[in-house]
């Protein structure tokens, strides 16, 4: 699809609002960036996947997000260049923001994006401009910073009470320990909202704290707000497998999934009973499974999804059986606030205007009291998280489908300092970049890898098994059907290549395995693997970024001149893949 | 909502009632056959003989896309279909495909619950038995190693 036939669709679809808006976003003088066209009477902002990035980072998009089967070039599936080209023309800055393209070079000349004390300035002055706005926060909050990890989460809450958020839901949240999480919800100023998080009937048996016990419902699975006179009704949508690619152990008495049909009738009884002036779905599902479930539920105005970290510049239009969802993902670490406006009818919502607004810092004055806060939560903390490890002579980044560079860092290390032959590193798609010349903290190794289950391991594998793990993340990543996707990066591998073939059925998409000297790896052979991150049960290895640490200290620069990324075959021009 | 139990009520009354059922000798024995076969094509046969199997979008099957814990997956079945004499749950690649029969009587409401194993990924089937015909729809659940989400 061109961008003539890109762009001739959404008019068809009634987009026509936005597109002109995207015209304007699309200005060239810096100061303009954050002024927009008034529309509508009520306005929506949404952050997501923040993932604790509380100081302002760099972030590079991905250069390979690959759409399989149908999703093949359709939006979020496009990257670089094959991504503007089905865009309204734009300046370089904005370019930059939403594109991997001369990363390095682009990120000198524009600066860090995000910053909780920089968003806190945008998200007031998008407020003023439209006399109150309601700001909902799609989860991946609490976790991604050592500050976080190290207080639970609590010094988020902290930041998401003084950022004002109304409305949030969650995935990561649910990495602390289930007491944790019901303190963090209860030390929340705004409505922590989940339909699809019910306790387990063992759990209700036992008489465990719930929201609801008629429904089974451990938190609010909706609220109504009023807005300049709208009634809207923010139903939430956490994170569907979050005890599957998360330790179910930390939050043992709770259950999750998709619950379309219950959302569906959720839908209806909000239609029905609280006769709304719009209906938002605060999802943390991921973008393909949100673009799927729009085209089977009725009732929903839009969709502010996450999960996936796709920053879409444009909403894209589902129609269902009774109308059209709109469907929107707003990236990932502080970097975009989502802007939605929207315009009612007699019967609704009749018209709507769309931004994906990138942070950026030095564009933004930040925020004095949340400033403030910040300063106060990480001064304990300043000395570890401020320890120089190396300098870099590469441009270090994890997000994409395969290995990033910074993720071959944290695979040499592994093999490095655990003396293993193969590593695994899992594809999360947190974790921010770090320029070429630019010293490694430990506060960036903290980004990549601070989570509630950092251990190693180290262990004998057989090869047969090595491939039931890479078939096995490799069909979450690329089987067709988004509802069997969860939603993160294939996993990363150190000292082995192989060849991937991501349309094939489950089994037959990784072949020809080998050692990085070309030995084919035999099945019934043995292999010495080291890891982090094991979900079922608690590794007894030192924590993942000790061991990172130590090899950058002990390398004290780094440069990663090759990835140990597959040869990825049979994808003629896709889309999801900078050339 | 006035009348509405709670969940955690009906919880407690649902583990009362289910002591209280008995199964005559005939049907476990019948049974039992069926719960040994090892593929679901003579599953099939052993179950419902010359019967027509038919697709029917009138049998809700409840079981997860993906299974949390694949030794414990919870399955609801439940139909509007007249004078329901069965209900069956199958995976196909299990071992021994039949998970579950119920039996139902005329004064039972066609809405059974239970928990089964999934070992690996599969093709899950809900087959309604009535007098003269079975009714299935099926779904496919997913047993994974988890972990990686982003």
């Amino acid at each position: 699809m061109d961008r003539r036939e890109f762009l001739a669709l959404l008019a068809k679809a009634g987009v026509v609002a936005s597109l002109s808006g995207c015209s304007s976003l699309a200005g060239s003088r810096p100061e303009d960036l954050y002024r927009l066209p008034k529309f509508g009477s009520a306005r929506l902002l949404h952050i997501t996947d923040t993932h604790a990035q509380l100081e302002p980072v760099y972030f590079r998009e991905p250069s390979v997000n690959l759409g399989i089967g149908p999703a093949k070039g359709q939006l979020p599936h496009r990257v670089g260049k094959n991504l503007l080209a089905v865009l309204p023309a734009m300046s370089p800055r904005l370019e930059h923001a939403y594109t991997c393209l001369d990363f390095t070079e682009a990120a000198e000349r524009f600066g860090r994006v995000g910053g909780f004390s920089h968003l806190a300035t945008l998200v007031a002055q998008l407020r003023d401009e439209a006399g109150g706005a309601l700001l909902l926060d799609g989860g991946d909050t609490w976790q991604g910073s050592g500050t976080a990890l190290w207080t639970r989460g609590q010094d988020m809450v902290g930041a998401c009470n003084r950022l004002g958020v109304d409305v949030m839901t969650g995935h990561w949240e649910f990495t602390y320990l289930a007491d944790e999480v019901l303190a963090n919800v209860a030390g929340f100023s705004g409505e922590f909202v989940a339909q699809n998080i019910l306790a387990t009937e063992e759990a209700l048996f036992e008489g465990v704290d719930v929201y609801d016990e008629d429904t089974g419902h451990v938190f609010k699975p909706y609220t109504m707000k009023t807005l300049n006179g709208r009634r809207i009704a923010v139903i939430g949508q956490a994170f569907p497998y979050t005890p599957i690619a998360n330790p179910g152990r930390f939050i043992p008495d709770w259950t999750f999934g998709i619950r379309e049909a219950e959302l569906s009738e959720l839908v209806e009884t909000i239609r029905r009973s609280e006769r709304p002036d719009a209906v938002i779905l605060l999802s943390h599902n991921g973008m393909d499974v949100d673009l799927k479930l729009a085209s089977r539920v009725t009732g929903i105005d839009a969709i502010l999804g996450g999960h996936t970290h796709d920053g879409v510049p444009v909403p894209v239009e589902v129609r269902n059986a009774s109308g059209t969802t709109l469907v929107t993902n707003a990236g990932s670490n502080g970097k975009f606030v989502g802007v939605l406006d929207l315009e009612f009818g007699a019967n609704g919502v009749s018209g709507y205007q769309y931004r994906l607004l990138p942070v950026f810092a030095n564009l933004l004055e930040p925020d004095g009291d949340m400033q403030a806060y910040i300063d106060a939560v990480r001064k304990p903390y300043l000395e570890q998280l401020g320890e120089e490890l190396a300098v870099t002579d590469s441009l270090l980044y994890r997000r994409g489908n395969f290995n990033g560079t910074f993720d071959q860092v944290i695979c040499d290390a592994l093999r490095e300092r655990m003396d293993a032959e193969i590593s695994l590193s899992p594809g999360f798609r947190w974790g921010t970049s770090v320029l070429p010349g630019d010293v490694v903290t430990m506060e960036r190794v903290l980004d990549q890898t601070c989570m509630t289950y950092p251990e190693t391991y180290v262990r004998d594998m057989k090869g047969a098994e090595l491939k039931t793990i890479l078939e096995s993340v490799a069909d979450n990543l690329f089987t067709p059907d988004p509802y069997y996707q969860q939603g993160g990066d294939m996993v990363r591998t150190g000292g082995l290549d192989y060849v991937c073939y991501p349309w094939h059925d489950f089994g037959s998409r990784v072949t020809e395995l080998r050692l990085k000297d070309g030995t084919p790896i035999m099945p019934d052979k043995v292999y010495r693997v080291a890891g982090w991150a094991t979900v079922g049960s608690a590794s007894d290895g030192p924590p993942v970024w000790d061991v990172v640490a130590d090899y950058l200290r002990d390398h004290e620069r780094v440069s990663v001149d090759s990835l140990d990324t597959p040869l990825i075959k049979g994808l003629n021009n896709n889309p999801g893949m900078v050339a | 909502m006035t009348m509405k139990r709670s969940r955690r009520w009906f919880l407690r009354a649902a583990v009362t009632a289910a002591a209280l059922v008995t199964l005559p000798v005939r049907v476990l024995a019948r049974a039992t056959a069926a719960f040994k076969a090892k593929d679901t094509d003579s599953l099939m046969r052993e179950l419902f003989g010359d019967m027509p199997i038919e697709a029917s979008d009138a049998i809700t099957l409840k079981v997860p896309d993906i299974a949390e814990n694949g030794a414990v997956v919870p399955v609801t079945v439940s139909t509007d279909i007249e004078g329901v004499q069965q209900i069956c749950v199958v995976v196909d690649n299990n071992p021994n495909p039949l998970s579950a029969i119920f039996n139902l009587s005329e004064h039972c409401v066609a809405d059974v619950s239970t928990r089964i194993k999934i070992g690996d990924s599969s093709i899950t089937r809900a087959l309604v038995k009535t007098s003269d015909r079975v009714y299935m729809t099926m779904k496919e659940v997913k047993v994974t190693i988890g972990g990686c989400g982003g």
